[in-house]
């Protein structure tokens, strides 16, 4: 395949991929928008304004920046898993495994599809935010490059379960025990600054911390890391999962027998 | 310099991960422009085979040339020129015919104005454009099977494989599904079937290959095969209501009802006798027409034969 058939290609898979969750938005769209805005209430408002400030800010300010965070990170990851897992179940992944499609695009095709509606998502929950509090974006090269990259790590790494999933029962399986409680202990509700030592470095271990703080540092400009080693954290994830999902693509392990 | 195969495999094995072996290092070759059928039992190794060329399944060794492209060369080159219609139904039921065909034609790099112009002529074609925004899900399992077939030339292979492409379509429409078939391989295209129809296999292929335990028992044009036949078989119909017990001397009979039977003649053996003895009985012969289903016989009789060798 030349250059421009592989664009034509990717341009296919993507807008399929687009449209499939844009078809189903009331399923893929509306509940992150629901159940965000009832953390801002809840979390924001009712709670929030008892607990008083966090490194300077309001609880309400603190806690957005990690809510956006946390819905993009379970969108990305959702839309690969659900979308490749239901064309490995309805076999319909063999209309593109037939084709000359190189295992690269197929692959960032799918991701691309995750980080649209991670992105999508993104931004109505932002948008939901500002009805609470003032979003007075600090540094907005940091805050985008931090969204797509963690987009794109999530993406890949949705497409691995996908991968190794057997039934729908398996793709639910990292979102809940892995992907949550990562995301709760990550930093999102409160500062690692306010655990004891031990708790603090154990923390540390847990690679959710580095995207919220990182986002959060583009938003608010206060982060408990340095957002430099952890945007490096995120490529060296991104470089590594990508990896794993181009071989398994590639040989066809567990996708063609 | 000739047209290489369209097919050509040599020494093509497939051991898969629970140790069964489906394909024992089979050599097979399709001509260009054949309408080649591909038979054999279930778990044969049919579909296995097909799976390969389409790079669906991983081949444990041999090779594989598509129009002389070798697949472990330059497997993207030579899957462009298969069409694939596969046994079991993989599409998404949720999408419409049209997004289906101009879908799978941007994954073989067509840029989109082009698709859509494709897509149209073979939803037309098959008789799908009525239906070509309807979800999939809604189409009858007919029309499934049209919209595969549909999906397998958007591209404009120069190979179309179908994987039993018949199976559960009335017989009218598998009348015009075969119409459809037999015309674009009077255009060129080379065709190879597999269908559990025998008598399908009979009336359109050109040659044939048999396949049973992961071996090709047989391959040779349909002429030789059905020459081998040492007996053939013929309906009469008769005027007259046919006698209860009706005995032709030397020949196997079978009365089928009232005014039909069923009789059994050694190839090259004169009809002549056969009717003076029946007219003797009183019967009368109207009309006589061949059994259709010879290559069936001959296709148990080979399979049988490759057991009893194993045995």
């Amino acid at each position: 395949m030349n250059y421009s058939e592989m664009m034509v290609a990717f341009v296919t898979l993507v807008r399929k991929e687009i449209r499939r969750f844009m078809r189903i938005w009331v399923q893929t769209l509306v509940p992150p928008a629901i159940t965000m805005t009832l953390y801002f209430v809840i979390f924001g408002a009712i709670i929030g304004s008892r607990i008083g400030d966090m490194g300077g800010f309001t609880y309400m300010e603190f806690v957005v920046p990690g809510l956006i965070m946390m819905s993009v990170i379970n969108n990305s990851y959702s839309n690969v898993v659900s979308s490749f897992f239901g064309a490995k179940f309805n076999n319909s992944i063999e209309e593109l495994l037939v084709s000359p499609t190189p295992s690269f695009v197929i692959l960032s095709g799918y991701v691309f599809g995750g980080v649209a509606r991670g992105l999508c998502v993104g931004a109505i929950v932002t948008l939901m935010s500002t009805f609470f509090t003032d979003l007075n974006i600090q540094h907005v090269g940091i805050t985008v490059l931090t969204v797509i990259l963690t987009s794109i790590m999530f993406s890949l790494a949705g497409f691995i379960n996908a991968v190794f999933a057997n039934s729908f029962d398996d793709i639910n399986i990292i979102p809940t025990f892995v992907l949550t409680p990562l995301i709760y202990l990550g930093g999102v509700f409160y500062s690692v600054s306010l655990l004891p030592d031990f708790w603090a470095g154990v923390s540390k271990i847990n690679p959710m911390l580095y995207m919220v703080n990182t986002f959060r540092f583009g938003i608010i400009g206060v982060s408990d890391i340095d957002y430099r080693l952890a945007l490096g954290m995120i490529v060296f994830f991104i470089i590594l999962i990508g990896g794993v999902a181009y071989y398994l693509l590639e040989t066809g392990r567990r996708i063609r027998t | 310099m000739s047209e290489p195969a369209a097919i050509s495999i040599r020494g093509l094995a497939k051991k898969y991960s629970n140790g069964f072996e489906a394909l024992k290092g089979i050599d097979l070759e399709v001509k260009s422009g054949d309408f080649f059928a591909l038979l054999g039992p279930n778990g044969a190794g049919k579909s296995t085979t097909i799976g390969i060329i389409s790079s669906l399944v991983n081949k444990t060794s041999g090779s594989v040339s598509v129009f002389g492209i070798d697949i472990d060369r330059d497997f993207p080159k030579a899957k462009r020129e298969v069409g694939i219609v596969p046994q079991e139904f993989n599409f998404n039921i949720f999408e419409k015919p049209i997004d289906i065909l101009i879908n799978q034609a941007g994954y073989y790099g067509m840029p989109r104005a082009e698709a859509i112009k494709n897509a149209e002529v073979y939803l037309k074609e098959l008789g799908l454009w009525e239906k070509r925004h309807m979800p999939s899900r809604t189409l009858s399992g007919g029309m499934k099977r049209r919209l595969m077939i549909a999906r397998a030339l958007i591209h404009k292979p120069r190979l179309l494989i179908l994987d039993e492409p018949t199976a559960g379509v009335d017989i009218e429409l598998r009348r015009s599904m075969w119409k459809f078939i037999q015309q674009i391989n009077q255009q060129g295209t080379t065709i190879i079937l597999t269908t559990h129809y025998l008598e399908e296999a009979e009336q359109l292929c050109k040659n044939i290959a048999i396949i049973n335990h992961g071996e090709i028992v047989e391959n040779t044009d349909m002429k030789s095969l059905l020459r081998r036949l040492k007996k053939e078989v013929f309906v009469l119909d008769s005027i007259n209501v046919l006698p209860a017990d009706i005995i032709v001397k030397g020949h196997h009979v079978t009365r089928l009802d009232d005014h039909s039977l069923e009789i059994e003649v050694d190839k090259g053996q004169s009809l002549n006798n056969i009717f003076a003895l029946l007219a003797d009985s009183g019967v009368q012969i109207g009309s006589m027409r061949t059994r259709a289903n010879r290559l069936e016989e001959l296709f148990v009789e080979l399979l049988n034969g490759s057991q009893e060798a194993k045995a």
